[in-house]
């Protein structure tokens, strides 16, 4: 299992990332934004948090054409799998391999805490070990997270199960920090091979560090 | 030749940014203000005299990067020099 973790000006979860990945038993390769290809035999790659290019003109909008960004998009047309945490999400938005598109928070704050998801759709790599309506404790930090996708997108999305995580309170009711439309957190592509999420899976997966709710979600990839 | 791009959020896309705004010109009593919208302006200075062609790149630009066309709308002016 080879995972690429693209890095970019401005990224700063790289190594968490890695860390995490490594500790579920991946190897772990980081890519760095001028590259043109990805390692040979990648499996995953993954656009991790931070804030590339400074988040000038709109977070995410000048990563997009880095040079390593057309080889992930040609990776993820061919069908190989990717996953955007964070500005990672915001990266695959506005490089248009998810719909949608990403708004400042409601509230105008960046967000740093921990909070709790629903798995909504678990019919994917991604959230495979996890059930429908499992409360999972992540951390979230944006500003920049509030998710808007037009009613036709947002029917469509549901109607192919694309909608794969929501923000929600300890019991799973519906609790929305930052605005996102119907409180998504996460999405994916129609194939199922392009993941994103504002919240930060790498930063759960250890009990010391307040959650390992993480690791069912990235063992997905693994196994 | 200068160029001037404004950006704003769609209409019936929530501005928080503007809500902000508006809410502490209230507090200021402010009370005409019905609404607030914040945008961008971006300025550009480019090696065209063609007017209409200036047009047309501007628009690929907007489109490509300097715009998110999910969520804002852009607008092109030239202002008189």
């Amino acid at each position: 299992m080879l995972v690429a973790v693209a890095v970019f000006p401005g990224t700063n979860c790289e190594i968490d990332t890695k860390y995490a990945f490594e500790k579920l038993g991946a190897e772990v390769v980081l890519v760095f934004h001028k590259e043109e290809k990805l390692p040979e035999g990648t499996d995953l790659v993954v656009l991790p948090g931070g804030f590339s290019y400074g988040d000038y003109l709109r977070s995410a909008a000048i990563a997009k054409f880095s040079p390593i960004m057309k080889a992930v998009i040609d990776f993820a047309n061919n069908g190989g799998k990717v996953l955007g945490i964070c500005n990672g999400f915001q990266m695959l938005v506005e490089a248009k391999l998810l719909p949608g598109a990403m708004k400042r928070n409601e509230s105008v704050h960046f967000i740093s805490k921990f909070h709790p998801l629903k798995v909504v759709a678990n019919d994917n790599f991604f959230l495979q070990k996890c059930t429908i309506g499992e409360v999972l404790n992540i951390p979230v930090a944006h500003g920049e997270g509030s998710y808007y996708i037009d009613e036709a997108g947002l029917k469509e999305l549901y109607a192919n199960h694309q909608v794969l995580l929501t923000y929600c309170d300890e019991k799973g009711n519906m609790q929305n920090p930052n605005g996102s439309i119907d409180a998504i957190a996460g999405i994916c592509n129609t194939k199922k091979n392009v993941f994103g999420l504002m919240p930060h899976p790498e930063r759960a997966i250890e009990e010391i560090l307040g959650s390992k709710d993480g690791v069912k979600m990235l063992q997905g990839f693994i196994a | 030749m200068k160029v001037i791009v404004n950006i704003q959020l769609k209409n019936g896309v929530l501005d928080p940014q503007g809500k902000a705004v508006h809410h502490a010109l209230s507090s200021l009593k402010f009370n005409e203000v019905n609404e607030v919208r914040i945008g961008k302006q971006i300025i550009l200075d480019i090696n065209e005299s063609d007017k209409a062609k200036a047009e047309q790149r501007v628009t690929t630009m907007c489109d490509e990067l300097l715009a998110n066309t999910v969520i804002e709308d852009y607008t092109i002016e030239f202002p008189a020099c």
